[in-house]
């Protein structure tokens, strides 16, 4: 029961065969017995999480439960928790207890959910394997010897080994969708504004947008609702009217029209994620919903944009890292200017420096036209084909990642093979509309796929409707990984 | 493009980042591989083409002019490497 996905958890809740401090208990044992060997976690609040479910309880017993009270969660470490450690998987924060709540976090929590801990991550959310945590990369579930995906690594391996049934992440090239199809789950990244950046320790600020992971669409939906909202302190949050997320999810798929942009089905992605792919539009299509070909001719710029617009923004976000107000302070240095670079060459790693380094030169004097300004065309270039394509279908279907997991150590030496992992992503975050991957099948390995799903902006009701059905009718989402070796360990299944 | 040691060497200064030249070399050829893939955009004709800064064409939002924030210097300054009196500790800048 422990492991069943939100809205099944809630319904129990509901008729009160479990409470959210047996639930909470449970998750916390079955996290000591088989969250060691993923490093999924950073933080673990027991007492903390025990206190919010015990709060949950009692506001159920009060009669004034909402749909997620009870429901435990997990925050990635780059959105901040009061009064808990958010170390953004660098050295640079290995010991900064944030001031405040992040809004999102802050937002689930009056939702009544129950924080249970902090999930590891590539460093300052720079990374598409996990391996550029300061404290360990986290390992896929599936495969102990292969990457979860980043930068969200811990977020989707926890909720992928059923440690718990939602988690946030963050998104900013692919950091929800990519670690989602890696590890068999569902990651959101919604309209960029649609949930505010107040808290997130800030990466690329035109880029970053938190989401959310989940086991399957509907409770996706579910955590979005709670999440969503216009916030002041975000200068980019957008003022919208309230909306359900899941308000479309048992619409019938007839007449609904799938783009498939050529360019994503022009070789170099792995011939196993293809044919799941091209299984899970079959499946579409037998509810209804009909293909049409679609061109993205940009599309394959995106990858290069990103890595001038990303950096540009991180050098200069970055650059609060200065070893005064906080994070990490060299032990020795010479003067003020020594104590800056020591402090920050000590405290960030080799791939955020790397990224700080080239933004700092494409917005070095005479760079800029050539490089940021270059790339800020070429992403307008790239809304441009979307919003064509968007003339003729509703949503875009295609891999979410050219790959399955790939094994640790297998693209750390050569930092331009590991970016095109985020080949088919990168464009959601260039354009901010939402786009979801969903699992949709396994390789000859026994690895999952996951599709991805792209709407025009402010369209994730209809994502999750789509995915919703598509839900309805396979059981991928529902496949869970045997954590090998560890079976014995297994707590029962139930309550204990 | 390939950047010298002379340019990492000034890139990481401008980014306050100490840099050992054994370090120079090692970033330099990765840095080489990142700005090759950079540089495929710059085929593409922009003329004319409005720059795309953010993803909702949107106006920044203006607030009023009036103090809304209170006072919490001290839980901010909790978290610094050193303070003292409520002021941030730094080495001497002004003889």
């Amino acid at each position: 029961m422990i492991t069943a996905p939100i809205a099944k958890l809630a319904d129990a809740l509901r008729a009160k065969r479990l409470s959210s401090v047996e639930l909470t208990q449970g998750l916390l044992d079955r996290i000591d017995a088989l969250g060691p060997p993923l490093n999924a976690f950073l933080t673990l609040d027991r007492e903390g999480a025990l206190a919010r479910a015990r709060a949950a309880d009692a506001l159920r017993a009060s009669g004034r439960a909402g749909p997620l009270t009870g429901i435990p969660i997990a925050h990635k470490d780059v959105l901040m928790t009061a009064g808990l450690k958010t170390t953004c998987g660098s050295r640079m924060l290995e010991h900064f207890v944030a001031p405040y709540d992040a809004f999102v976090v802050q937002r689930l929590a009056e939702a009544g959910t129950v924080l249970i801990g902090k999930t590891n991550m590539d460093e300052f959310a720079m990374g598409s394997s996990n391996e550029n945590s300061y404290f360990g990369p986290v390992k896929n579930p599936w495969n102990l010897a292969c990457v979860p995906g980043g930068s969200s690594g811990g977020s989707a391996a926890a909720v992928a080994a059923r440690l718990v049934p939602g988690a946030t992440g963050t998104d900013t090239g692919g950091s929800i969708r990519q670690p989602a199809a890696l590890t068999g789950i569902c990651g959101l990244k919604p309209t960029y504004g649609v949930c505010s950046r107040y808290g997130l320790i800030a990466f690329a600020s035109s880029l970053d947008t938190p989401g959310v992971f989940a086991q399957t669409a509907q409770d996706c939906a579910l955590l979005l609702n709670a999440m969503a909202g216009h916030d002041a302190r975000d200068s980019t949050s957008l003022e919208r009217p309230t909306e359900d997320y899941a308000c479309d999810l048992t619409q019938p798929l007839k007449g609904l029209r799938i783009g498939l942009p050529r360019e994503y089905f022009a070789g170099g992605t792995e011939a196993g994620v293809i044919a799941a792919i091209e299984a899970a539009l079959i499946e579409l299509r037998k509810l209804g919903a009909t293909t049409v070909e679609v061109s993205l001719p940009n599309v394959d710029l995106s990858v290069p944009v990103y890595y001038v617009i990303a950096p540009a923004e991180a050098s200069s976000n970055l650059s609060r890292f200065d070893g005064v107000r906080f994070g990490h302070r060299a032990a020795k240095y010479d003067d003020l200017l020594d104590m800056y670079k020591k402090s920050r060459a000590e405290g960030f790693g080799a791939e955020v420096k790397r990224r700080i380094l080239v933004g700092t030169y494409v917005l070095s004097h005479g760079y800029y036209d050539a490089y940021y300004l270059k790339a800020q065309q070429v992403r307008r270039l790239i809304a441009d084909d979307f919003r064509r394509a968007y003339e003729k279908c509703d949503v875009i279907i295609g891999p979410t990642s050219p790959t399955t997991a790939f094994k640790l150590g297998d693209n750390t030496d050569d930092p331009v093979k590991m970016y095109l992992n985020d080949i088919f992503t990168i464009a959601g975050n260039l354009t901010g509309a939402p786009a979801m991957s969903i699992p949709c099948g396994f390789d000859a390995h026994g690895l999952p796929v996951g599709v991805q799903l792209q709407g025009n902006y402010f369209r994730e009701a209809q994502l999750l409707n789509v995915a919703h059905q598509y839900q309805q009718v396979t059981d991928w989402h529902k496949r869970a990984p045997t954590l090998a070796g560890k079976t014995r360990s297994l707590p029962p299944e139930g309550v204990k | 493009m390939a950047l010298s040691l002379d340019d990492i060497q000034r890139i990481a200064h401008l980014a306050r980042i100490e840099i050992t030249p054994v370090e120079a070399i090692e970033v330099g050829k990765k840095l080489d591989g990142i700005f090759e893939l950079i540089g495929r955009m710059s085929a593409v004709d922009t003329t004319g083409i409005v720059p795309m800064s953010h993803a909702q064409d949107v106006m920044l939002p203006l607030r009023e002019d009036r103090v809304t924030e209170t006072d919490r210097r001290d839980a901010y300054q909790s978290v610094a490497p050193a303070v003292r009196d409520g002021l941030y500790l730094v080495p001497k800048v002004i003889e």
